[in-house]
């Protein structure tokens, strides 16, 4: 990329994470996505006069979790502070935050890219309270301004919300929006490894704010910088750095001056558009929040949720990769296509890493793709799949065949073995049967059984794919050819 | 006897004893406001039906045998300030007029539980900003004793509406001396419990780390009877205590100082002090004195700038707390004619939905947090507020309980500090450094000013969680002080008779 020979890229992420406590941040309301709009909301977080916010615990033995896997510093005291401004989705206007005393501070989560490992700063991790969610309907932006009317929907209002804030990521040259997606990537595995949040992008209960400034190469001083919002895919997360670097150098390269301000990341193309100026940006005012006692976690416990950690994910794909035997390429794939959880499982359950590894990037993904979906919201388990290579590896199935069963099994027809008795997709390897359809192939045949006959072996495949057709597909080939080669060559 | 002229106390044992119906005594409560209170204005609203209905259940309850709270069946008014599940709640504001809550506060539903019936909801300066309910959207209501004088604030209708016999009962909120001041001037008993012992769970805030629910009665040991039942640990409320609420009413029938340490604070004397009000302070020290207490004075040297540090950390407080009336979801709407935006909507809203005072404090305090000045003005004021922490721990560590006027002066004029803000905050002088300590503070009548016939008020202040010290030494000053006029002070209020 040709800027980055005149400036250093600077980036920052910001990201937030919905966690999945049982119950909201304040109050007891339940934290399920979907439900009726305004269905799950309470005097606590409609911020009803006189309502009051508690703590929930859960939610700091979250956040306690997502600090130390992050290698962070625990606050031993610290306090919730009030963040305000009035917006029609946040019930109190005002949001209950941490601002100079956060839970979690001074950590760093080393990312591979390219094979060489990125240590990216962690500045702080702190807990917040969610807001509610507007739908301007009319207008043409979709934004609240020149909208009809605004619906708002207070059920996300008050689930608990993790801030993660990296320290200014520099030196990465032309690598930094790849750095950027592969620290997401890394830290949404983290997450999800931690069973604190299910880190969904796509349902929003993982966002990414992204900052981004140009440094002129030798200048030794960083550039204005912007805070690209609504970047909500690992895809985005790189193309809205890239877009910005590109965006920054321009403007850079015409003798303009970056304007210090929130852009909107638009996926259709790629590209940012400017938004609320942050240099006419609001004060927040923030102070301690009084209706909340400080929060100290106790050392000891703090000692307990560390112990309790599992291992990290880039440690567990080291151990995986190794018992595996599969390529840094291989492993990409997989972790791409979001199956190594679903890989391992199945090579849990008895299966072989290669056959595991086929099923779930080839047929399944096709399938997950068709659908629309995820692989792990398929209606398979791991345990299905590895029963579905057992029953190919002794010979019980063959690849078509196993491809039905595992469409009857997403179609909700039971276990492999209830859909290959249902369906009676067994393998045909009944000698006396199979001799039938071999002769009868070789006389419908005679040219092609003359062929084999005079040594011409490959024409064998026509005899047997004719025994397959009359068979349905459930012949054994290894017997078929067998049996060919006994009738026409006598070995 | 007319049942309004007895205690919460009495009342309590001629329902127990069956003498008298719960019905009957809310009936003759209801009259009475019937009676007067188009000349005093202590309720914004009187929730006759509910309250009869809550009557006949005790009724019936204590008919089939129940086992009942001892207050059962006793009448309150409860300042609007508090929730109250379907009945109005406006905090003396035009924002929330016609808001029905869909829940109650704890301290509602801890006086539904105990059998207490609710009367009705209590005038109060908006968003309880103010000294005189003068800042009420619905007018001022008036003191039972003079009703062209005010009967303090904010939580002066539930003080008027005791000393005028409309309610043996009531409770407020007690911020910068919004119960303690009214309870003075109006000679009846106020307390401010300490802060944390009385959940603030439906309580609208107005400055969320000073604001303290607390008891009104007629006597010392009513006072402490309703401390007793609204109190205790709220898991709702972050900043409740868990513990034990302490022994108020054991230390109200005790009502005995002798060997008690007693420091008079020297700092909270002098000028802008009627002397009327400083005579009877004095007097009452001395009866205390003669009673067996040991009397020292003491010096908090930083309680004189407590006034202007709560002028930083409420208004602060309350520009964020406030900023949740915006007519989005609830009360009042202004300008929402289709043309207008969210933006313009709220800005109307609540350039019309509050009084000047209330913008006034939220002004003030949106600057004192603004970034540039906190440090000058908010952190600075909190700094202040540990210096008079540490003023009150120096103080108890030589003496069990601390005394001064309640108020520097008697009730004034309606109008007379209208137009002065800084004269009307000086009414909170003596109480505010409590507040801001977060400890408890009573205050009990201590006679009238020889000046204009008015009460003062005996001030005691005792550490967090001593509650039970100012209604040993509040009863002991009333027993004595009682005897001494021959009669209970609020005997001589006349101002309902003119």
């Amino acid at each position: 990329m040709i800027e980055t020979e005149r400036y250093d890229p600077v980036i920052g992420l910001e990201t937030h994470v919905e966690l999945g406590t049982r119950t909201k941040m304040f109050c007891g309301c339940t934290t399920i996505f979907g439900g009726i709009p305004n269905g799950q909301v309470c005097p606590v977080c409609l911020g009803l006069p006189g309502s009051l916010p508690v703590v929930n615990k859960v939610a700091i033995e979250y956040t306690i979790r997502i600090g130390l896997a992050l290698n962070c510093t625990i606050a031993s005291w610290c306090r919730f502070a009030r963040k305000n401004y009035f917006y029609p989705d946040m019930p109190k206007n005002f949001q209950i935050s941490q601002y100079d005393e956060p839970l979690c501070i001074n950590g760093y989560l080393d990312v591979n890219v390219a094979g060489e490992l990125v240590r990216v700063g962690i500045e702080r991790v702190h807990l917040e309270e969610d807001t509610g969610k507007s739908l301007h309907v009319g207008g043409a932006t979709g934004r609240i301004h020149g909208a009809d009317y605004s619906l708002v929907d207070y059920n996300r209002a008050g689930i608990p919300l993790v801030e993660i804030v990296t320290k200014p990521v520099d030196g990465t040259g032309a690598l930094a929006p790849v750095v950027a997606r592969a620290y997401v990537t890394e830290l949404r595995d983290l997450v999800r490894s931690l069973a604190v949040s299910d880190v969904r992008m796509e349902e929003g209960s993982m966002r990414c704010d992204v900052n981004t400034s140009l440094s002129p190469i030798g200048s030794g001083t960083w550039g204005t910088r912007t805070e690209t919002k609504n970047v909500n895919s690992l895809r985005s997360v790189e193309r809205a750095v890239r877009s910005e670097i590109e965006r920054q150098a321009g403007v850079l390269d015409a003798g303009g001056r970056i304007v210090q301000e929130t852009r909107h990341f638009h996926e259709d193309s790629g590209t940012t558009t400017s938004g609320r100026s942050k240099e006419e940006a609001q004060d927040y005012r923030y102070f301690p929040e009084p209706d909340l006692v400080p929060v100290a976690p106790p050392a000891e416990w703090v000692e307990q949720i560390r112990a309790a950690l599992p291992q990290a994910p880039s440690v567990r794909r080291a151990r995986l990769q190794a018992e595996w035997g599969v390529s840094d390429l291989d492993m990409a794939a997989l972790r791409n296509a979001d199956a190594l959880d679903l890989v391992a499982g199945t090579v849990a359950a008895g299966a072989s890493p290669a056959d595991a590894r086929k099923w779930w990037l080839g047929e399944l993904a096709r399938r997950a793709n068709e659908a629309g979906t995820e692989l792990a919201a398929l209606a398979i388990t791991p345990a299905q799949v590895a029963r579905v290579a057992a029953l190919v590896a002794e010979g019980s199935l063959n690849d078509k065949l196993a491809r039905q069963v595992l469409e009857g099994v997403l179609a909700g027809e039971g276990d492999p073995d209830a859909v290959v008795a249902a369906r009676g997709l067994a393998v045909v390897s009944d000698e006396s049967a199979l001799a039938e359809a071999v002769d009868a192939a070789i006389a419908a045949n005679p040219e092609v059984a003359e062929r084999v006959r005079n040594g011409k072996i490959p024409a064998a495949g026509v005899l047997l794919g004719a025994v397959m057709r009359a068979t349905g597909g459930k012949a054994d080939a290894a017997a078929v050819r067998a049996l060919i080669n006994q009738r026409l060559t006598g070995s | 006897m007319d049942l309004t002229r007895h205690t919460a106390a009495e009342l309590a044992d001629k329902l127990a004893a069956g003498e008298v119906s719960a019905t009957e005594v809310t009936q003759a409560h209801l009259d009475r406001i019937a009676a007067v209170d188009d000349r005093v204005h202590a309720f914004l609203h009187v929730a006759a039906e509910r309250a009869l209905a809550q009557a006949r259940d005790v009724d019936d309850k204590r008919a089939r045998g129940d086992s009942l709270s001892p207050l059962a069946g006793v009448p309150i008014a409860v300042k609007d300030v508090f929730t109250t599940r379907g009945m109005p709640t406006t905090c003396g504001s035009r924002i929330l007029e016609g808001w029905h809550p869909p829940y109650d506060a704890t301290i509602t539903q801890r006086l539904k539980a105990n059998g207490l019936i609710i009367l009705g909801k209590t005038n109060m300066d908006e968003f309880a900003m103010g000294s005189s309910t003068e800042n009420s959207a619905f007018g001022p209501s008036r003191n039972p004793w003079d009703l062209s004088k005010v009967p303090g604030g904010s939580s002066g209708g539930s003080s008027a509406a005791v000393a005028a016999y409309e309610a043996p009962l009531a409770i407020g909120t007690d911020t910068g001396g919004s119960i303690r001041q009214p309870a003075a001037v109006c000679g009846i008993v106020g307390t401010k419990p300490t802060y944390g012992g009385s959940s603030r769970y439906g309580v609208i805030a107005f400055a969320s780390s000073l604001d303290t629910p607390g008891p009104f009665g007629r006597t010392v040991l009513d006072t402490a009877l309703l401390h007793e039942v609204m109190s205790g640990h709220d898991p709702m409320d972050s900043t409740s205590i868990d513990a034990p609420v302490p022994p108020v009413v054991s230390a109200a029938r005790q009502a005995d100082v002798s060997g008690m340490r007693i420091g008079v604070v020297s700092d909270l004397s002098g000028e802008g002090y009627q002397p009327g009000v400083m005579t009877r302070f004095q007097e009452a020290v001395e009866l205390l004195e003669h009673l067996g207490a040991k009397v020292t004075e003491v010096s908090c040297p930083h309680f004189r700038y407590a006034l202007p540090a709560y002028y930083l950390i409420a208004p602060s407080e309350c520009s964020s707390n406030l900023a949740r009336f915006d007519a989005m979801r609830y009360g009042l709407r202004i300008g929402d004619d289709g043309a207008s935006d969210a933006e313009q909507v709220m800005a109307q809203t609540r350039e019309q939905g509050f009084g000047a005072e209330v913008k006034r404090r939220i002004i003030l305090g949106a600057y004192a947090l603004s970034s540039g000045y906190y440090d000058a003005y908010y952190g600075k004021a909190q700094q202040v507020r540990t210096l008079i922490i540490r003023d009150f721990e120096a103080a108890f560590s030589q003496v069990d309980v601390l005394v001064s006027p309640a108020t520097p002066t008697t009730a004034f004029g309606i109008g007379d500090r209208a137009d002065d803000p800084m004269a009307m905050y000086l009414a909170d002088l003596c109480t505010i450094p409590s507040d801001l300590a977060g400890n408890a503070a009573i205050s009990v009548p201590c006679g009238l000013a020889a000046e204009d016939g008015l009460p003062a008020g005996l001030h005691v202040m005792a550490p967090a969680m001593a509650d039970d010290r100012l209604y040993r030494v509040a009863a002991a000053a009333e027993a004595g002080l009682t005897e001494r006029w021959g009669h209970p002070l609020l005997a001589g209020a006349k101002g309902l008779d003119r």
